[in-house]
C-alpha cells in the first residue's frame, strides 16, 4: 500500500485511505447485516482434547481446546459409558480458540483402556480414548533426568558414533566420498519427508480452527526459504559453503529432526501410548547413526577439531533431549507440528546444499549422476527405510 | 421445582455406611420440641457431626462416589418439566357425562416441537404433546369413553397412536395430521390396564425417540386399593443421533430421582406404573433395591403375575407393579443393564418411617 515516490502529491495516499474506508465499510456492513447464510439450526461445536493426564489414581484431566466457529458449553462428561461428575476450568463455556481444563474423579485401571465423552449443551459428543492408563509421570527430577537420558541415548549417542566415522572418511578415495556424500542426500530427504509427513499427521490432531495443515506447510517453506538465505550469505563468493558451515546447517536439519522425535517419544510415554523397550531405543539408536555420518560427510577433506565435533553432535543429537522433556511434560500437537515443520525446512535446505556439494564436485564429461552417486543416494534411503523398520510404529 | 415435595423431607439422613443404625427419622427429633439442638446431638451421637445439612429442610442425598454427578450445572432449570411432578401427575380430562350415563372425558393434545432439558444443562431438540416428554398421563376407567383433539403445531406431519381396542380409523395410522392440521380421537376405554399412546408416523424410531409418547392409564371398575402412586415412563435420548443413546432415564431427566428421591413410608403400598418407550435398546428393566414386588403384567388382571426383584420390558410393554418398604432409608431403583442405570437411569425412593 506504501505510495511511490513518483506518484506524486496526495494521489497516493487518498487512495490507499479510500481502499482501508471501503475495506472497512464493507466489513461494517456485513457484520451489521448479515450475509444471508447465517444457520438456523443449532451451532457447529467442535472441541479437541489436546492432551489427557493420569496424575493420580482416581483422577483424569483433560486439556481441550475449541477449534470450531462457535462456543462450546461442557455440561455433562460420560466415562466408560457412565455419567461422572467432574469440573472445568477455566468455565464451563469454551470460546472459540479458547482452551479448559476438565478433571474428573474417576478410578480408572491401570493398563486397561478407558473411552471418555464430553456432552455439550446441545447434546453433541466428543469422545477420546485413553489406549493404555498408567499413571502420567510427574514433574519430578527422576522423570526429568530418565527422559533427558532417553533423548541422549536416541539423539547424542547415535550422532556421536556416526561422526566418529570421520577418520575413516577422510581416508576415502574422490569416489568413496562422492559415495557417502550421496548417501548423506539420501537419508536426508528420507528425514525430510518422515518429518514432514508426521508434521502433517499431528497438524490433522490440532483443533481445525487453527488450520493447522496448512500452517505446517507454510512454517516448512518459510524455515527453507530464511535457511536457504542465510547460507547465501555465509557463502558471500559463491560456490559451496565451507565445510564446517555445511556441517553445521546438517547438523541443524537434523536436530530438529530428533527433537519432533523426542517430542513423539516423550509425549507417547507420557501417555502410555507405547512401553520403551529396550528394542525401541536400540532401533532409534541405529537408524540415527547414519544422521551423524552425512554430518561427518562434508567434513571428509578438512581436519575438524574434536571440539567441533562435540558442538556437531550436541547440535544434532541434544535437542532430543529438549523434545522428550517437552513432549514428556506439555506435549501439545499444535507446537509439535509446528516443529516438525521447522525441521522439514531445515532439512530441504542442507539436501539443497549438500546436493549442491555434490554437484560441484562432478567432472564435466560426467556430470552429476555418476553411479556412485546414484548408489549413494538410494543406499541412504534404503539404510534409512530399514533401520526405520526396527522402530514400532 | 428443585425441592423434594411433601414429606421426603421429614426424615433423617440414611444411612450411608453400615455402621450407622437406621430408623431415626428428623420428625420424631423435631417433635422433641428443642429441635434444633436434639437434631445436633442426634447427628452427634450417629457420627454424623458436621454434617449441617441435616437441619436443612432437603434430605441429604447418598454420594456416589462421582457416578451419576454432575459439572458445573447441578441440576436442571427449575422453569421445565418436572419429573418430580409428573411422576404423580394423572390427567382425567374434562370430564361430563353422556346421554347414556358414562362418563366423556375431554383431552386437548398440542403437537410442538420443543428444546427440552434431559440431563443438568444437555438439550435436546424434542417433539412433543404439550410442550413436555413424556405426554401427559391419561387416566380414566374402563368403559369411560376418550376424545382427544389432536392439533398439529410442529413442524412434521404426527398422529397418536393409543393402545387398546378402538376402531381402524382411530388407531392414528392411517390419517396423518399435517403441520396446521387437526383430528379428534374418539374411543372408549377398554380394556383396563396400563397402556400408552405414541406418534405412529413413519419413519416410527424418529418420531417416538424424539418424545413423542405417554402413560394411558384405564383404572378397573372397581379400583385398586388404596397405594402411593408413582408413573415410570422410561425413556432415552440420542442427542447426536447416532442411533445410540446418550441418555437414560425415567420420566426424561437422567438420574433426576437420584437428585430429588421419591418419597414413600414404610408400610404403605406403592403402586408403580411402568413403561417402556425406549428406543434403540432392545429391552429395559428396573430393579428395586431390598424389595420384592408384584408384576401385573400390562396391568389388565387384578391378580400378580410374579413375585420379583426385576422386571424386563421390550420395547412397548409395561407393567404395573406393587411393593411395600419394610425399612426406612433411601433404597436404589434403576434399570439392571447397568449402561443404562450409569448414563441416567436411576434413581432413590426416600423411604420414611411410618
Amino acid at each position: 500500500m506504501s505510495p511511490r515516490r513518483d506518484s506524486g502529491g496526495l494521489a497516493g495516499p487518498l487512495v490507499g485511505f479510500t481502499v482501508v474506508v471501503a475495506i472497512v465499510g464493507v466489513l461494517a456492513f456485513l457484520l451489521a447485516r448479515g450475509v444471508g447464510l447465517e444457520r438456523a439450526a443449532p451451532p457447529i461445536e467442535e472441541l479437541t482434547v489436546d492432551r489427557i493426564e493420569l496424575p493420580e489414581p482416581g483422577r483424569i484431566v483433560l486439556h481441550v481446546v475449541n477449534g470450531g466457529p462457535d462456543p462450546v458449553s461442557i455440561h455433562q462428561v460420560v466415562v466408560d459409558d457412565a455419567v461422572w461428575a467432574f469440573s472445568i476450568e477455566p468455565e464451563a463455556t469454551v470460546g472459540r480458540l479458547k482452551r479448559a481444563t476438565v478433571e474428573i474423579p474417576y478410578r480408572w485401571v491401570e493398563g486397561e483402556a478407558h473411552e471418555i465423552q464430553l456432552i455439550s449443551r446441545n447434546g453433541v459428543t466428543f469422545e477420546e480414548e485413553i489406549a493404555v492408563a498408567t499413571e502420567t509421570p510427574t514433574a519430578g527430577l527422576g522423570w526429568f533426568l530418565r527422559l533427558a537420558l532417553l533423548g541422549v541415548y536416541v539423539g547424542v549417542v547415535p550422532v556421536a558414533l556416526g561422526l566418529a566415522t570421520h577418520p575413516f572418511l577422510t581416508r576415502l578415495g574422490e569416489r568413496g566420498l562422492d559415495f557417502v556424500l550421496a548417501l548423506t542426500v539420501g537419508l536426508l530427504v528420507f528425514l525430510a519427508i518422515d518429518t514432514m509427513a508426521e508434521a502433517v499427521e499431528l497438524a490433522g490432531e490440532v483443533a481445525s480452527g487453527f488450520h493447522a495443515p496448512i500452517l505446517v506447510w507454510t512454517v516448512a517453506i518459510a524455515t527453507l526459504v530464511g535457511l536457504l538465505a542465510v547460507g547465501e550469505r555465509r557463502r558471500a563468493g559463491g560456490g559451496t559453503l565451507e565445510p564446517l558451515a555445511l556441517a553445521g546447517f546438517i547438523a541443524l536439519g537434523i536436530g530438529l529432526h530428533n527433537f519432533g522425535e523426542g517430542l513423539a517419544i516423550g509425549a507417547a510415554l507420557s501417555t502410555g501410548a507405547v512401553g520403551l523397550g529396550t528394542f525401541l531405543v536400540v532401533g532409534f539408536t541405529l537408524h540415527n547413526v547414519t544422521e551423524g555420518i552425512g554430518i561427518a560427510a562434508p567434513l571428509a577433506e578438512s581436519k575438524p577439531r574434536l571440539l567441533h565435533f562435540a558442538w556437531l553432535a550436541l547440535l544434532a543429537g541434544g535437542p532430543a533431549v529438549i523434545g522428550c522433556w517437552i513432549g514428556g511434560f506439555v506435549f501439545d500437537p499444535l507446537w509439535g507440528s509446528l516443529f516438525l515443520a521447522v525441521g522439514a525446512g531445515a532439512i530441504v535446505q542442507v539436501v539443497v546444499e549438500v546436493g549442491r556439494l555434490v554437484a560441484t564436485r562432478s567432472t564435466a564429461e560426467m556430470g552429476p549422476w555418476r553411479g556412485e552417486v546414484l548408489a549413494g543416494a538410494l543406499a541412504g534411503l534404503a539404510i534409512m527405510y530399514g533401520t526405520a523398520l526396527l522402530i514400532p510404529a | 421445582m428443585s425441592e423434594t415435595p411433601n414429606h421426603a423431607s421429614d426424615r433423617t439422613d440414611p444411612p450411608d455406611g453400615p455402621e450407622k443404625p437406621k430408623g431415626l427419622s428428623r420428625r420424631t427429633l423435631l417433635k422433641g420440641g428443642a429441635a434444633a439442638g436434639l437434631a445436633a446431638l442426634g447427628g452427634a451421637t450417629l457420627g454424623l457431626s458436621g454434617r449441617q445439612q441435616q437441619l436443612e429442610p432437603r434430605t441429604e442425598v447418598p454420594n456416589l462416589h462421582g457416578a451419576g454427578g454432575t459439572g458445573p450445572v447441578e441440576d436442571i432449570s427449575p422453569d421445565g418439566f418436572d419429573p418430580t411432578a409428573f411422576a404423580t401427575d394423572f390427567d382425567y380430562g374434562r370430564a361430563s357425562t353422556l346421554p347414556d350415563g358414562r362418563t366423556l372425558r375431554e383431552y386437548d393434545f398440542v403437537a410442538v416441537d420443543k428444546e427440552i432439558e434431559i440431563a443438568p444443562g444437555v438439550w435436546f431438540p424434542a417433539w412433543t404433546y404439550n410442550g413436555r416428554v413424556p405426554g401427559p398421563t391419561i387416566r380414566c376407567t374402563e368403559g369411560d369413553r376418550i376424545r382427544v383433539n389432536f392439533s398439529n403445531a410442529g413442524s412434521h406431519p404426527h398422529t397418536i397412536h393409543f393402545h387398546g381396542f378402538h376402531p381402524a380409523n382411530m388407531d392414528g395410522v392411517f390419517e396423518i395430521v399435517e403441520p396446521g392440521d387437526s383430528f379428534v380421537y374418539e374411543f372408549d376405554a377398554d380394556p383396563f390396564g396400563l397402556h400408552l399412546y405414541h406418534c405412529h408416523t413413519t419413519p416410527l424410531k424418529r418420531h417416538i425417540h424424539k418424545g413423542l409418547y405417554g402413560a394411558f392409564i384405564v383404572d378397573p371398575a372397581e379400583g385398586r386399593p388404596e397405594a402411593r402412586e408413582y408413573v415410570f415412563v422410561m425413556n432415552g435420548f440420542d442427542t447426536n443421533f447416532d442411533a445410540e443413546n446418550e441418555f437414560y432415564a425415567v420420566n426424561t431427566v437422567a438420574f433426576h430421582y437420584m437428585r430429588h428421591p421419591l418419597p414413600a413410608t414404610v408400610g404403605e403400598r406403592v403402586r408403580l406404573y411402568v413403561i417402556n418407550t425406549l428406543e434403540f435398546d432392545l429391552v429395559n428393566s428396573l430393579h428395586v433395591h431390598a424389595n420384592f414386588f408384584d408384576v401385573y403384567r400390562t396391568g389388565t388382571r387384578l391378580e400378580p403375575d410374579e413375585f420379583t426383584d426385576t422386571v424386563m420390558f421390550c420395547q412397548g410393554e409395561r407393567h404395573v407393579l406393587e411393593l411395600e418398604f419394610r425399612h426406612p432409608g433411601h433404597f436404589m431403583f434403576h434399570a439392571h443393564q447397568s449402561e443404562f442405570a450409569e448414563l441416567g437411569w436411576m434413581g432413590f425412593f426416600d423411604v420414611a418411617e411410618a
